[in-house]
């Protein structure tokens, strides 16, 4: 009896737990009847701080944890390496749980902690039983492995990244449309006549007949031409002798995708939008061919044309501002990243040279030698998805001395030109003036070369800088013999000056990437919390100069881009393959997730708000930051960085 | 063996409670298991007032166990609205109530055998035995722990001769007020309490149990 009470009994301290627990992951997947059953069987540990959950090598716990107040630090046994924190709502000791073997750290309280213990047998009656939470915990135990690239693991480190990401953004659904409200309506018994006047005098193609605003069909200036003006009926028969029905009705959520099927399925060129979706309802609007027409304008085929045909940059501004919008709309409906890449890098470019073609119609003379303008950095790697800085260089072949500071002035002339244009455009001007209308990036081949052949033989950390960004270039415009020449003279001189690898080696390794996150703030290695994450220093641009560098030690010059570095590595390196796979996956989830903030916030996406972000999206970029640690590593290890660190 | 007591007379849910008290177990810290409690009264006069709910958690010396819980709320003709006010249940609530004779018979199967834990636990042993002796049955038979007094065991521990509220110790103890003032809610939070005492005090020193009875201050709370 005391049982079937205690069932049936409230319970305000199992109610805490779950108000508790379902605000983070993976609870917020549960069913409210699991998750309830879990509260009313867990256990609650204090820890005094400095005190140990757990030790290495310790025998598993027939727990799992979860901490609800205070912090708990995850230290390595042998050195004390704090590996990760976990604050209010993170889990912890999960691994050696699910391989039911020892475990490989040590768990110590930083905080004095109050934590949730939750059974094996909870997790498995409970928790592995509901997919998204079980995809969740795999995801964390991925993230918070040794080594997440063991080949067994590898499967989750790609497909979990994507499903997790894809569940969380707010952009599941693709574009839904926008319709004509307030549509021009009729009752079933007017004149076709009267009909055709007021579709002429509101300049329309079509009329909806409707019954106490439910739509019961609708007639188009094909049935007037087909079913009228052929004398099949005359005109002051009703209008719904000639109309078609039932109509199609759609919710007003539609997507642009659903309403084109539709209309192809139905041969029909009109939809209703209702309220409720079907044609029983209220009519809200409609939506016809045309407007779908005008919402797919921003196509990169259209956009490239328009770019072709413009002829100011006023007029690129706003052929940007639409290419932005594609973005958008790529990104809204998860096209995949390489892809959206791909377009964006194409478009960008064709801009750019379009800002060098008016530029020169502006000039009052031809240019005087052959040149070559190019796009350097993100844009020269083609990985620029927003606004960001214009780089750029620009080289023009060597002329006779006497002619050199007046075929440099054509030059600067010119390259000021282009650099307002694009800052027109909206690539803001350079802080650091890396653009070609500053002197010392707008020489002649053989002034590059010897401009080159100094940084390289005497490099430093500047020195070092412009080099990196010099080795992503794209070339825009222009004469493409001139870069070859200069790559090659480039690639020469690194091969007499080794050593200049192993600086380049250090310049990569200048910004490890962060430990963790804790509550708001991000962890350093070094133990200090930052509220801010500079997405670009930190996490993508030490995958980027990692990349750079291992391709350039191998000798290959033809590849100036991230993720076609990374796979050229894997190639040639298969015994590192998962690692510099992992590389592209995290490259990817980072362009992805700087992208989408850059949208929202109308930024460069750099510096993300830590209190923005979910735990979800906090796991997604703690397991990138594991692949540039290992990354790094391989550097260290391979370029012997730790003497000269 | 002990002819003279009522031993025959008292029903048998008393005499199941009872029996695990008579053998001496040697007590030990990790593996004794403890019940922390806390009533709801309609007042605080032992004999008048009566209790409205009890909460209660089975806990050990380190962890408090959820899945072993009792929230109880007693069916009673007194009532008094003015500490209504406090616990806020009222006389008709729409709480599954049992009568006070059923509350004892799920309370002592509840602690039975195990350390009895109460902030000011004088006053809700004292509500229990008073109604124990309406029932006419003995008085508890569990050992008791008072948190106000354990925590006059820590060095942490301002002044000695004072008494501290819940509250009081919350705020020393840096635990969040949830649910107070109901019984389940001040059981908890006692708990927790509980818990950051003992930490408190074994990290102190070795510690056993019988230490946790010795009094420092045996002047009694009542």
């Amino acid at each position: 009896m005391l049982f079937e009470y205690i069932d049936s009994m409230k319970n305000t301290i199992a109610e805490r737990v779950f108000d508790f627990l379902k605000d983070f992951p993976p609870f917020d997947c549960l069913e409210s009847k699991d998750l309830e059953i879990i509260s009313r069987n867990v256990t609650i540990r204090y820890i005094p701080k400095n005190e140990n959950v757990f030790t290495t090598d310790e025998e598993v716990h027939d727990h799992f944890y979860v901490v609800k107040d205070g912090a708990i630090g995850i230290f390595r046994n042998k050195d004390k390496v704090l590996v990760d924190q976990c604050d209010e709502g993170d889990i912890f000791g999960l691994r050696a749980l699910i391989r039911k073997g020892h475990y490989i750290l040590n768990a110590e309280a930083i905080e004095e902690s109050i934590i949730y213990c939750i059974s094996s047998e909870l997790l498995e009656n409970n928790i592995t039983i509901n997919a998204k939470a079980n995809k969740y915990l795999l995801a964390s135990f991925v993230s918070n492995i040794r080594n997440p690239y063991a080949h067994e693991n590898i499967d989750f480190l790609e497909n979990q990244v994507e499903n997790i990401q894809q569940s969380k953004t707010h952009f599941t659904e693709l574009h839904s449309v926008s319709y004509s409200k307030d549509p021009v309506t009729c009752l079933p018994n007017v004149t076709i006549k009267l009909a055709a006047q007021v579709m002429s005098s509101k300049k329309i193609g079509s009329i909806i007949i409707t019954d106490a605003e439910k739509p019961l069909g609708i007639v188009t200036d094909k049935d007037l031409r087909t079913k009228v003006a052929t004398g099949a009926f005359s005109i002051d028969d009703n209008v719904d002798q000639i109309m078609s029905s039932p109509v199609i009705a759609f919710a007003k959520d539609i997507t642009v995708a659903e309403a084109q099927i539709a209309m192809l399925q139905h041969k029909i060129s009109h939809l209703c939008i209702t309220e409720d979706g079907t044609a029983n309802s209220k009519l809200l609007g409609i939506l016809s061919e045309h407007d779908i027409v005008v919402l797919q304008s921003n196509t990169p085929t259209v956009l490239i044309k328009a770019i072709e045909r413009s002829s100011t940059d006023q007029e690129l501004k706003y052929i940007r501002q639409g290419i932005q919008e594609l973005l958008l709309g790529y990104m809204q409906q998860q096209i995949p990243i390489p892809f959206i890449l791909k377009i964006i890098a194409v478009l960008n470019k064709a801009v750019i040279e379009k800002a060098v073609l008016l530029s020169l119609a502006e000039m009052h003379s031809p240019p005087p030698v052959e040149f070559t303008f190019l796009a350097l950095g993100s844009q020269g790697r083609n990985e620029q998805l927003l606004l960001t800085d214009q780089d750029n260089a620009l080289i023009f072949k060597d002329v006779p001395e006497e002619k050199y500071t007046e075929t440099k002035n054509y030059f600067l002339t010119l390259a000021l030109k282009i650099n307002h244009k694009l800052n027109t455009i909206g690539f803001e001007y350079c802080p650091a003036e890396m653009m070609a209308n500053n002197p010392k990036w707008c020489l002649s081949v053989s002034q590059w070369k010897q401009q080159f052949h100094n940084w390289i033989t005497t490099p430093d950390k500047d020195q070092i800088m412009l080099c990196t960004i010099f080795f992503d270039y794209d070339f825009v415009y222009g004469d493409n013999s001139l870069v070859k020449e200069l790559s090659e003279s480039i690639f020469e001189s690194i091969k007499n000056y080794n050593i200049f690898l192993n600086f380049l080696g250090l310049d990569a390794l200048k910004n490890p990437p962060p430990l963790s996150f804790f509550r708001q703030f991000l962890v350093e290695s070094s133990g200090e919390h930052k509220d801010q994450f500079d997405i670009k220093s930190r996490a993508i641009m030490p995958l980027v100069d990692a990349a750079r560098l291992l391709v350039l030690s191998h000798n290959f010059k033809e590849h100036n881009n991230t993720v076609l570095r990374y796979q050229k590595l894997a190639q040639i390196e298969p015994q590192n393959k998962t690692l510099y796979l992992s590389c592209i996956t995290a490259f990817q989830v980072l362009t992805k997730f700087r992208t989408l903030h850059g949208l929202q916030q109308n930024t460069s996406g750099r510096f993300i708000d830590l209190k923005s972000i979910t735990k979800e999206d906090k796991l997604k970029l703690k397991r990138c930051f594991t692949a540039i640690k290992e990354i790094q590593q391989l550097i260290q290890v391979r370029f012997n960085l730790s003497q000269i660190l | 063996m002990f002819p003279w007591t009522k031993k025959k007379s008292l029903p048998e849910f008393w005499m199941n409670y009872a029996n695990h008290f008579r053998t001496k177990k040697k007590l030990h810290l990790q593996t004794t298991r403890f019940v922390i409690f806390d009533t709801e009264t309609t007042g605080l006069h032992i004999k008048n007032d009566r209790i409205l709910s009890i909460g209660a958690i089975g806990a050990t010396s380190q962890t408090m166990n959820i899945g072993d819980t009792l929230e109880l709320y007693v069916k009673q003709d007194v009532y008094n609205p003015k500490t209504a006010e406090i616990h806020g249940i009222l006389k008709e609530g729409s709480m599954t109530r049992v009568e006070e004779k059923q509350a004892i018979v799920f309370f002592l199967e509840f602690i039975k055998g195990a350390i009895l834990v109460a902030h000011h636990a004088a006053f809700d042993i004292s509500m229990i035995n008073t109604c124990l002796k309406r029932l006419s049955l003995p008085k508890l038979k569990n050992k008791v722990l008072d948190t106000g007094d354990l925590f006059k065991k820590t060095t942490i521990c301002p002044d000695k001769n004072k008494h501290y509220s819940l509250d009081e110790l919350s705020a020393i103890f840096n635990i969040k007020k949830q649910d107070r003032h109901t019984a389940a809610g001040d059981a908890y939070i006692t708990g927790i309490l509980f818990l950051k005492i003992v930490s408190h005090l074994i990290q102190k020193r070795h510690f056993f149990i019988k230490d946790l009875f010795f009094r420092s201050n045996r002047k009694g709370l009542l």
